[in-house]
């Protein structure tokens, strides 16, 4: 349980890493908060021959807020993305999902861009990323693009990232104040990946009924699915138990979550059933409401 | 095996090691200077046994290298108890019967310690849910959990600065429930 050897970088600036992500060609590894890197390499699963550590980039640890909605810097830890009065305020479902990272010492250390980058099929915050389609901000030497999270994330642990990049930024939209949100995760120990999770936002009319609707599963594939499409039929439709069911049906129609170890495809299936309810119920309750404390301003920008 | 020069600031002393960079922060705490409080279970993030703090943050030591430490200040089991006296956390946790063989304690009282320095009002749940990053094999956690009830208890007697929280906002969270099986 003892990591290959390496070469140690430690760039003080942007610029500096991407150069020596440059040089380094896919010998070279970025670590940020290390909470999934290092286990790998421990266990020897990954063997870089250099690693580029990007702690030092204080540059990319923020929380913005703008317009219509929130820029994070990709070195935010879990930890800040659950205390940030920003994202409680205009994006709840983010702090409330990243109190679900495994456990209190891993989301001081663990990052936002990691967490992307990782791309682990049942990890909260891609799962938000794609419910939300997230913008991603991606750096090489002699390039920045974007990208939305819903391209972004391509198989288990693979995506659209090249050894030569760095994520940057992630942006978040704002969730009106107005609209129901909720996140729920089914796991056998408080800390243990999730097994199963979902997430949804809604909006409903003034008579009730739905008016946007977008939901996405983690769990159910190898990377975590909008289901946006299955489900639009229901918009229109005020969602009391039935609408429930038959949207929950309807979301699941099609998918073949893994069988593994942990869980069987059966389980898997019903566990999302449940936890899609669940999410609707609570969107649909929240919908509309005041959301009791509320802050009286947002500050302007988080330093952490 | 491309030993480099590093220096770490532990509970408040300079120390100048040579190791190579793939040496974990855990193994160079024990091995290169000699604090053997920290605990090395599964070398992957699960059991909590080689918690520490770096900024006063609580950090798994196994899954940081040494060299990246470098500049931080590391924090270990063996700065809590001053001039042999256990801290407030360490004595509850005694009186309480909260270790059996303790290879579990530093782990748990340095993830405890600053969790309730950060959340001073902890429900029972509060507290199940901040112990499940740190396995023990003997007590059963019930001890552990009353022994970090006291110690809230009497944090929140002295609490005249003694939990000098570092967020203001209650951080429990109701949502997003976690289903047990
Ligand atoms: C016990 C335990 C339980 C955990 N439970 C959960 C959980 O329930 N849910 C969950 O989501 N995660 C969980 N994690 C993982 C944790 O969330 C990690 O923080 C996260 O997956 C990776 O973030 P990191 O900053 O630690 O990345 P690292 O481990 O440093 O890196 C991970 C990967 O991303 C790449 N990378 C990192 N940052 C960038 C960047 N800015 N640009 C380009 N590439 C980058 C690295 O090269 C590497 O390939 C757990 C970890 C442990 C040890
Ligand atoms: S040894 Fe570090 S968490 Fe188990
Ligand atoms: S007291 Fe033995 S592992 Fe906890």
């Amino acid at each position: 349980m003892k990591p290959a050897i390496f070469t140690y970088r430690r760039p003080a600036t942007l610029h500096e890493a991407l150069k020596l992500l440059e040089e380094t060609g896919d010998e070279g590894k970025v670590i940020a908060g290390g909470q999934s890197l290092v286990p790998m390499m421990n266990m020897r699963l990954a063997r870089p021959e250099y690693l580029v550590d990007i702690n030092d980039l204080d540059d990319l640890r923020y929380i913005h807020p703008f317009e219509e909605g929130i820029d994070i810097g990709s070195l935010t830890r879990h930890d800040e993305l659950e205390r940030s009065a920003i994202l409680r305020r205009l994006c709840p479902i983010v702090p409330t999902a990243a109190h679900f990272i495994g456990h209190y010492a891993i989301r001081q250390r663990g990052t936002i861009g990691g967490s992307m980058a990782h791309a682990d099929p049942a990890a909260e915050l891609p799962l938000l990323a794609v419910l939300l389609d997230a913008t991603l901000t991606i750096a090489s030497l002699d390039n920045t693009r974007s990208q939305t999270a819903r391209e972004f994330f391509l198989s288990m642990y693979t995506t659209d990232l090249q050894p030569n990049e760095i994520l940057t930024a992630v942006r978040f939209p704002v969730i009106p104040p107005d609209s129901g949100w909720s996140f729920k995760e089914f796991s056998r120990r408080a800390g243990d990946f999730a097994l199963v999770s979902a997430a949804c936002t809604m909006q409903l009319n003034s008579s009730g009924s739905v008016e946007q609707l977008h939901l996405a599963l983690g769990g159910a594939d190898l990377i975590p699915i909008s289901v946006d499409a299955s489900i639009a039929s229901f918009i229109g439709e005020r969602p009391d138990a039935r609408w429930r069911q038959a949207v929950a049906k309807a979301a699941l129609n099609d998918l073949e979550p893994m069988s593994d170890v942990h869980a069987s495809t059966q389980d898997r299936l019903d566990w999302l059933a449940l936890t899609v309810d669940q999410v609707l119920t609570q969107s649909s309750l929240r919908a509309n409401v005041e959301i009791g404390e509320q802050a009286s301003h947002t500050p302007e920008e988080e330093k952490l | 095996m491309n030993e480099v020069p590093v220096t770490l600031w532990v509970n408040g002393q300079t120390y100048a090691v040579r190791v190579s960079p793939r040496k974990l922060l855990s193994d160079v705490i024990r091995e290169d200077i000699g604090l053997t409080g920290t605990h090395v279970g599964c070398e992957h993030g699960v059991c909590g046994a080689c918690t520490v703090w770096v900024d006063d943050r609580p950090t798994r030591s196994c899954l940081m290298f040494a060299i990246q430490a470098e500049g931080h200040a590391v924090t270990t089991i063996e700065a809590l108890a001053q001039h042999g006296q256990l801290n407030v956390l360490q004595q509850a946790l005694h009186e309480e019967h909260g270790l059996q063989c303790g290879f579990c304690t530093p782990g748990i009282v340095m993830t405890m310690e600053a969790y309730l320095h950060e959340h001073p009002n902890p429900t029972v749940d509060d507290i199940r849910d901040a112990l499940s990053g740190n396995l023990c094999r003997c007590t059963g956690y019930q001890n552990i959990v009353a022994g970090v009830q006291k110690a809230a208890r009497v944090f929140a007697q002295n609490s005249s600065g003694a939990t000098s929280a570092a967020g203001n906002e209650s951080t429990h969270l109701s949502e997003g429930g976690r289903e047990y099986v």
